[in-house]
């Protein structure tokens, strides 16, 4: 081994890592605000990288219909609700105000999305049409399987997601089929970095994984939203009692996830073949750094995720065929130290 | 009740039931969704090439979906063979569903022709035929072609599973053989998102050639990363990779590739000296007829290649006992073993009472991409 090849494992782990410390930061999310361990947090990532695939081709992507369908049973779901409830002033309002955001919207995107599948639009204005339809798939997730289990023990909420994920799964192999695709760079350009050579979309995954980490920051630390998903995340029932809704901090981190994995589907697209089923194990590793950073701390996360990363691409040079097996014996050193180290808390 | 009211439909009854039983019965298991229904679908779609009748007995064909589970699968040849008493199986397309299917066609004595490379237990096939290739039989014209170019060390790039374990150590045999060694073997998996590491391991060591074992578009990405490390040698792909969606993933980047294949979806392009090339053209043109230009593939070639085999094994098992019985069955297992070698649409077999895999040597051949098409290496 010499230095160009250290350098170049480096630089795959890394951008491998980026994707992972994406997918454990929206896992770290999810599970801070509504302790829901989300499984199924690689499928948005399937799910972005093959509607783009899908748009590419000329094809109107299933998941348009899956959002229109969802959405629908959603915007019931709440109108049951609300009509059960006595009658208050403004009820009449309030059921308009839910068809615009439930029934309206959606079809909107899908009326958009049948209209331009067929037109072979730039690929930077599929990409945003990609995100605008995975992104509500989110908070309806978050709706049609959690909502009314939402204080459900987290073994509970656990299993629901794992249904979730074959429910996701079968979807996805129903929408875009066995075969997987690979979508072309949103940037087509090479930078050499001394011997080695970068292309334009691993730049791309790096600016938009500093950038995220960035907002991020300013969103919890500068904004009002952040603090109530701060709050609801710290005690649930004191974010309450101070009128924050848990449901609608629900429904913002699962929209933030989902829109954080189909961001990282298209980032990825152009750089490997995407299958149906390809999320599943991505998000894993993600959660294996969420895991590493107690659940709890982004940085941990997002370091975490990235040496992850660079320990995959190292061991799949030393020993291909034992790669998985290194990568996810990584988590027991991590446990060990984190249970000896860390005061242990009663669960709340 | 008077006694006619009970004859007649007893007779009736009757009359129906000897019809059922001059019939011949085929029992199909193909996955036609999950994982494998890339391989179930075409299957299925080649089954409307089979004729409406073999030696004067009607086919009655019962097809069912056991969406890529092997539960499913066995439960459905337990039903072919208990409730509809099938006089033979057919399927399934995945390996691991027909794996299990071979065990209840050895049981209930009933012949299973597979569509896909099953590896059983010694013994185990008493009953089980394959219609797919051996990777082993595969290996085969590999390993002549590279010799034939000179090349002396090669490198294996291929699915951390059982397809890929079995290429290389079927391949490792052959090469031995001709003076090649493998220099290097690394593995990965088909939803990995990166392979450049192992790409940078092989081609440092620079062989004169790297052979990737994969499947459809999942042997793209493994390509693209060989490629992209600038390796200037030859590539080679396995009969999974033999379908449109390697050119359709992999673009540019797979130009001059070297992709092993049954001889059916290129048979317009064989010599006519070759004993496959009238079938493959003929079900070529059959079935674009029916699912339009450029719908051919390997799959539905099996299904087409199942009725050749029966065309000429039923007429010879008839003479022996009736459809619908154990000594029917048993005839038909009897005729497929002594059948001798029978040229079919993917290469040519010829299935003993010990061989149950069939395909001769002869029968894989390879093809070049050339300008996003497939061209035959002559």
């Amino acid at each position: 081994m010499d230095l160009t090849i250290a350098g170049v494992l480096t630089l795959d782990g890394l951008t491998n890592g980026a994707i992972y410390a994406l997918l454990g930061i929206a896992t770290v999310l999810i599970f801070t605000v509504t302790r829901i361990l989300f499984i199924p947090q690689g499928e948005f990532v399937a799910f972005g990288a093959l509607t783009l695939a899908l748009f590419q081709t000329g094809q109107v992507p299933g998941t348009v219909w899956l959002l229109l369908v969802a959405s629908a049973a959603a915007f019931l779901l709440d109108l049951r609700i609300l009509l059960r409830t006595p009658a208050a002033p403004g009820r009449s309002r309030t059921v308009l105000r839910l068809a615009l955001g439930q029934l309206a919207l959606p079809a909107v995107i899908a009326a958009v999305s049948v209209w331009a599948a067929p037109r072979d639009l730039p690929i930077l204005l599929q990409g945003l049409l990609t995100l605008l339809i995975v992104t509500p798939l989110g908070p309806l997730t978050y709706r049609l399987a959690y909502q009314s289990i939402a204080e459900a023990s987290v073994l509970v909420l656990l299993i629901v997601s794992v249904g979730v994920h074959f429910v996701l799964l079968g979807l996805a192999l129903f929408f875009f089929g066995a075969e997987g695709f690979r979508n072309p760079p949103f940037v087509d350009a090479r930078y050499a970095l001394g011997p080695l050579s970068l292309s334009g979309q691993v730049v791309a995954i790096f600016i938009a994984f500093v950038l995220l980490m960035v907002l991020l920051k300013l969103f919890f630390g500068r904004t009002l939203y952040g603090k109530a998903l701060r709050a609801t995340a710290v005690n649930r029932l004191g974010a309450r009692l101070l009128a924050i809704s848990a449901d609608a901090a629900g429904k913002l981190a699962f929209a933030m996830a989902a829109f954080i994995g189909a961001l990282s589907g298209l980032l990825i697209g152009s750089t490997t073949t995407v299958f149906y089923d390809s999320g599943f194990l991505i998000g894993l590793k993600g959660f294996i750094a969420a895991v590493g950073g107690g659940l709890a701390s982004y940085p941990a996360t997002a370091v975490g995720a990235l040496l992850l990363g660079v320990a995959e691409s190292f061991g799949s040079f030393w020993a291909s065929s034992l790669k998985e097996a290194i990568v996810f014996t990584l988590i027991l050193p991590v446990l060990l130290w984190r249970s000896l180290y860390t005061p242990h808390h009663e669960e709340h | 009740m008077t006694l006619r009211k009970l004859i007649v439909p007893t007779l009736v009854a009757l009359l129906f039931q000897s019809a059922a039983q001059a019939e011949i019965t085929i029992g199909v298991s193909l996955p036609l969704t999950g994982p494998a229904s890339g391989l179930g679908i075409p299957c299925n779609n080649g089954l409307a090439l089979w004729p409406k009748s073999i030696g004067g007995e009607t086919l009655r064909v019962i097809v069912l979906d056991d969406a890529s589970d092997p539960t499913v699968g066995v439960k459905n040849a337990r039903r072919f063979v208990s409730e509809d008493k099938v006089d033979l199986i057919v399927g399934s397309a995945a390996t691991p569903v027909a794996l299990a299917m071979s065990d209840v066609a050895a049981q209930a004595k009933t012949v299973q022709l597979a569509a896909s490379p099953i590896v059983t237990a010694p013994g185990k096939d008493e009953w089980s035929f394959r219609l797919a290739q051996s990777n082993a039989v595969m290996a085969i014209p590999v390993v002549a072609h590279m010799k034939k170019h000179g090349v002396k060390t090669v490198g294996f790039l291929g699915y951390s599973d059982t397809y890929g374990e079995s290429w290389l150590n079927d391949f490792t045999k052959e090469t031995k053989a001709a003076g090649i060694t493998v220099i290097g073997a690394e593995r990965f998996a088909r939803t990995d998102t990166s392979v450049t590491a192992q790409a940078l391991k092989l081609t440092a060591a620079n062989p004169d050639a790297i052979l990737i074992a994969a499947s459809g578009s999942g042997a793209a990405m493994p390509h693209k990363a060989v490629v992209d490390r600038g390796y200037r040698g030859k590539i080679y792909q396995t009969h999974s990779a033999a379908s449109r969606d390697l050119m359709r993933v992999g673009g540019k980047d797979v130009e001059g590739a070297f992709v092993v294949s049954g001889p059916a979806t290129v048979a317009d392009q064989l010599p006519d000296s070759n004993p496959s090339k009238k079938f493959g053209v003929d079900y070529i043109a059959r079935y674009e007829k029916i699912y339009g230009a450029g719908s051919r593939n390997q799959f539905a070639a099996h299904m087409y290649d199942a009725a050749i085999l029966l065309e000429k094994a039923v007429p010879v098992a008839l003479k022996k006992a009736r459809p619908g019985t154990p000594e029917f069955r048993a005839a038909l297992k009897e005729a497929l073993e002594s059948g001798g070698v029978t040229p079919v649409s993917q290469g040519i077999i010829d299935y003993t009472a010990q061989d149950h895999w069939g395909f001769t040597k002869e029968t894989g051949l390879i093809m070049k991409v050339v300008n996003g098409d497939w061209k035959v290496e002559q």
